[in-house]
């Protein structure tokens, strides 16, 4: 493999692992939040301890986050320095700006939250947790506006000298509806993501208090049944937010990349109307749109795209030809900056089968979350406590789903905008145009050896640190929300000191670090 | 004062902003293993940084975004030359994050022990990378055409590298040391203050060397003043450290850093990569930077957002002010020492 490849696996394993702490964060701190706030104004216990349980997630995997994200904003320039010149006048403000409206806002009132307990006055130490949520939620708006421009640049013009493209209008850039719409469809799965695992948790631990017949009316049952309720409804909102932004983002990006959209339906030739493709087989792998063959429902891709049930959806074949025909039919044969692929010709489809898969996992996933936030509430109505093993332990195993959706929607975006990393936009006409191929994106003096390093490195800390978060957080859940001899009583101090031995053993102040 | 140059300063405001305030968490974490040898030390040692290092590290996001919004072209230079240290940056930050996390999550010993260690690893090698690019981008990279780099894998790591490892190194060591005697009563302070006397005018050596070759080749008779100022504050910050005044030899001691980096930067403008190949290649802000457009927004956005920024991790800081014993204390802070 050349640099190029190493440094496109080094990307998307970085940034997917990355995105499976990022749902999280911000669909649970937005959760977390509300147990708080319930807890503030009704003083019930079980909102408290709500509140350390699933607050003490949303810490664990708060830093994990934190640690894989200071990767993301090196990498631009280590891996792919010719992109970070090409669209730095964009680019980069965003990243800052994220940096100074939200991290700072994040990180320094979630070390308020995290050390405030018993410090500070109670609803300033809720305002911390909101503060610090409210960041987390700029930041997804700024890095969403970046990856936004990349799919859709507006707001520039291009400059003659250089070629590269200098931002004119950057309310544009800020209002672009392609970031608009990937915005709310991200935090709605976001919170799909912490719905599940409220849900999944939950219901594991009222079955098993059920079947050692502990009582269904002290403080931790109400603790479990309430997380079930509120990840139940959450999931099921959620999801019908999460198809409504999803149909909108799907007709913007027939409009503005209609080869990711037709790649996801491995629809071949020019429909009117134009079916969806349930499941195709055939050699999908082959990127060689002919060899498909798909079960159809008629129409309903002209539904998705347009609005209607019989307007024409162009095909692969033809749009590629329409790619080729106005950004070229090869690479230009310069290997300084193309690399191996100068000079060969431009594959304007993205891989089929990838497309074409992580479209169905995303919507399929989806929909099994929310089949399991519906059988969550339905069984667990007027006070039932379900004991199917079959149910609850599928509902765990379901914790898995969002995440899964969230992962493959972000590949399909991803590499369903390839081979461009910068796509032309559409409404632009074609001669003041921007756009950059992922082929020069590269950063040209570094060597294949150094990327191989560290996406070994990277990789194999990535590996080792899922282990230890995986059983950490495992142990942690099956512990439950107290284990220690005697619960502290609500709303007293200790209440806000921890809770078992081992957070005490430290200092009072380790509620997470 | 342009634009490019405003910005040069913000820049450099916030890697001096960085390295004042991670500084003192990198330290800390590098004395553990000599400061922290009784348990009970070493975890009222991580209790002075618990609720800091990560509002601290911010700095650095934003320092790097900062480079990458106003300089892309430096952005895009300085990081691909310097490809394997900056990993190891990244590499010691993440399990540093982690480890501190992670280190009190379960109860045993030998893992108190190997994630303490993690976090005393981790944040040297971190500080070292940075130091490392932070030294080269200031006195040189091996530099081709278009600010590409020359040579292979290894060739951004030469002496100025080196010099700027060593320089952070040394100084954050000693900050952290003059931060425990500030924040801390009780055995740790002591020998906290007895560490920071004894090595501060050795380990002020290296930043000043750094600070004085790039005054000597670039500077003017003001960036030669502010050297002479932070050879200065070395002496204060010893001085009133001798006479136990703790909080006045901190503020001595993050006085010289201010005024060596502001020596460094202030000196090395308009060049913000230095090309060790030809000066012909050598990387200005006015070769690096954006539009005048871009400029104008981010400047509104900074000038803005800084202000609140510094005002709320300011108030945090005073919120968790209070001089910390082994005996973990309940409720509301008591007197303040700071």
């Amino acid at each position: 493999m050349d640099v190029l490849d190493i440094a496109r696996w080094q990307f998307g394993i970085t940034t997917v692992y990355h995105f499976l702490m990022v749902p999280l964060t911000i669909g649970l701190g937005l959760l977390v939040a509300v147990m708080h706030t319930m807890w503030v104004r009704t003083d019930k216990p079980e909102w408290l301890r709500m509140t350390r349980f699933w607050g003490r997630i949303y810490l664990i995997n708060f830093v994990l986050g934190v640690a894989t994200g200071l990767v993301q904003e090196f990498q631009f320039g280590l891996a792919w320095s010719e992109y970070s010149r090409f669209v730095g006048d964009v680019f980069g403000s965003l990243l800052a700006l994220e940096a100074l409206l939200a991290f700072f806002l994040e990180s320094t009132f979630l070390g308020l939250w995290i050390f405030g307990w018993g410090r500070i006055p109670k609803k300033l130490h809720l305002a911390a947790l909101w503060a610090a949520v409210v960041g987390s939620i700029v930041s997804a708006y700024f890095i969403i506006a970046a990856n936004s421009w990349m799919q859709h640049p507006v707001g520039v013009e291009v400059d003659d000298a250089t070629g590269r493209p200098v931002q004119v209008d950057f309310l544009a850039v800020l209002s672009n509806n392609t970031a608009l719409a990937a915005f709310t469809h991200a935090i709605v799965a976001a919170l799909m993501v912490a719905g599940a695992l409220l849900v999944g948790i939950g219901l594991w631990h009222l079955r098993r208090r059920k079947l050692a017949e502990q009582p269904e009316t002290d403080v931790d049952h109400r603790v479990w049944r309430r997380s079930v309720r509120l990840g139940g409804w959450v999931s099921l909102a959620a999801f019908v937010l999460v198809a409504l932004t999803g149909d909108w983002q799907g007709k913007l990006m027939y409009a503005q990349q209609p080869l990711k959209m037709s790649s996801a339906e491995a629809l071949c030739e020019t429909e009117a109307p134009a079916p969806f493709s349930v499941f195709a087989w055939g050699k999908l792998g082959s990127n060689e749109c002919d060899d498909v063959h798909s079960i159809t429902v008629p129409g309903l891709v002209s539904f998705l795209a347009h609005g209607d049930f019989s307007s024409a959806v162009p095909g692969v074949n033809e749009l590629q030809e329409e790619y080729a025909a106005v950004y070229g039919e090869t690479y230009p044969d310069d290997p300084s900056r193309f690399g191996a692929l100068a000079g060969e010709e431009i594959d304007y489809t993205p891989l089929l089968a990838v497309s074409y898969w992580s479209f169905r996992l995303m919507i399929g996933m989806g929909a099994v979350s929310a089949g399991i936030a519906a059988y969550a509430l339905w069984a667990t109505r007027k006070g039932r406590v379900p004991t199917s093993r079959i149910g609850v332990y599928g509902a765990l195993l379901a914790v898995a789903a969002p995440f899964v959706a969230n992962a493959t929607g972000w590949i399909f975006t991803e590499m369903g905008r390839q081979p461009f990393v910068v796509y032309p936009n559409p409404d632009v006409p074609v001669g003041e145009q921007t756009w950059f191929f992922t082929a020069q994106a590269v950063s040209p003096g570094v060597t294949a050896a150094e990327v191989w390093t560290s996406l070994s490195l990277l990789t194999l800390v990535y590996g080792a640190l899922a282990v230890v978060e995986l059983w950490l957080i495992t142990r942690f859940v099956r512990r439950g929300v107290f284990t220690g001899d005697g619960a502290p009583t609500p709303g007293t101090p200790t209440e806000g000191a921890p809770e078992s031995r081992e957070d005490t053993d430290d200092d009072v102040l380790s509620f997470a670090y | 004062m342009d634009l490019q140059t405003l910005w040069f300063a913000a820049v450099a405001l916030l890697w001096t902003g960085f390295l004042l305030l991670e500084g003192f968490d990198f330290g800390v974490a590098a004395l553990l293993p000599v400061l922290g040898r009784r348990p009970a030390d070493r975890h009222l040692m991580l209790r002075t940084i618990g609720p800091l290092w990560d509002g601290n590290e911010v700095w650095l996001i934003t320092a790097v975004g900062a480079v990458f919004a106003a300089f892309p072209g430096w952005y895009a230079t300085w990081l691909p030359a310097l490809y394997l240290p900056f990993v190891l940056v990244l590499f010691g930050l993440i399990v540093r994050a982690v480890a501190f996390e992670w280190r009190h999550s379960h109860s045993t010993d030998a893992w108190d022990t190997t994630w303490t260690r993690v976090i005393t690893g981790g944040s040297l090698v971190a500080a070292a990378g940075i130091g490392a690019a932070l030294g080269a981008t200031t006195l040189g990279l091996p530099l081709g055409e278009g600010g590409t780099r020359v040579g292979g894998a290894f060739s951004g790591l030469g002496w100025p590298a080196l010099l700027g490892a060593v320089a952070v190194l040394a100084f954050s060591v000693v900050h952290g040391a003059v931060f425990l005697s500030l924040k801390t009563d009780g055995p740790v302070r002591v020998a906290a203050r007895r560490f920071a006397l004894r090595w501060a005018p050795g380990a002020a050596l290296p930043l000043l060397a750094w600070a004085g070759l790039v005054h000597l080749r670039y500077g003017t008779p003001v960036t030669g003043a502010l050297w002479l100022a932070a050879a200065l504050a070395v002496l204060v910050a010893w001085a009133r450290l001798r006479v136990g005044r703790e909080g006045q030899a901190f503020a001595a001691w993050g006085a010289m850093l201010a005024a060596a980096a502001t020596t460094i930067f202030g000196a090395a403008y308009p060049v913000v990569a230095p090309s060790t190949i030809d000066s012909a290649f050598d990387v200005t802000v006015a070769d690096a930077s954006v539009s005048d457009y871009t400029l104008t927004v981010m400047t509104w956005a900074a000038a803005v957002g800084l202000p609140v920024v510094l005002g709320y991790q300011a108030w945090t800081y005073w919120v968790f002010r209070t001089r910390l014993t082994a005996e973990p204390q309940h409720g509301e802070p008591a007197g303040t020492h700071a």
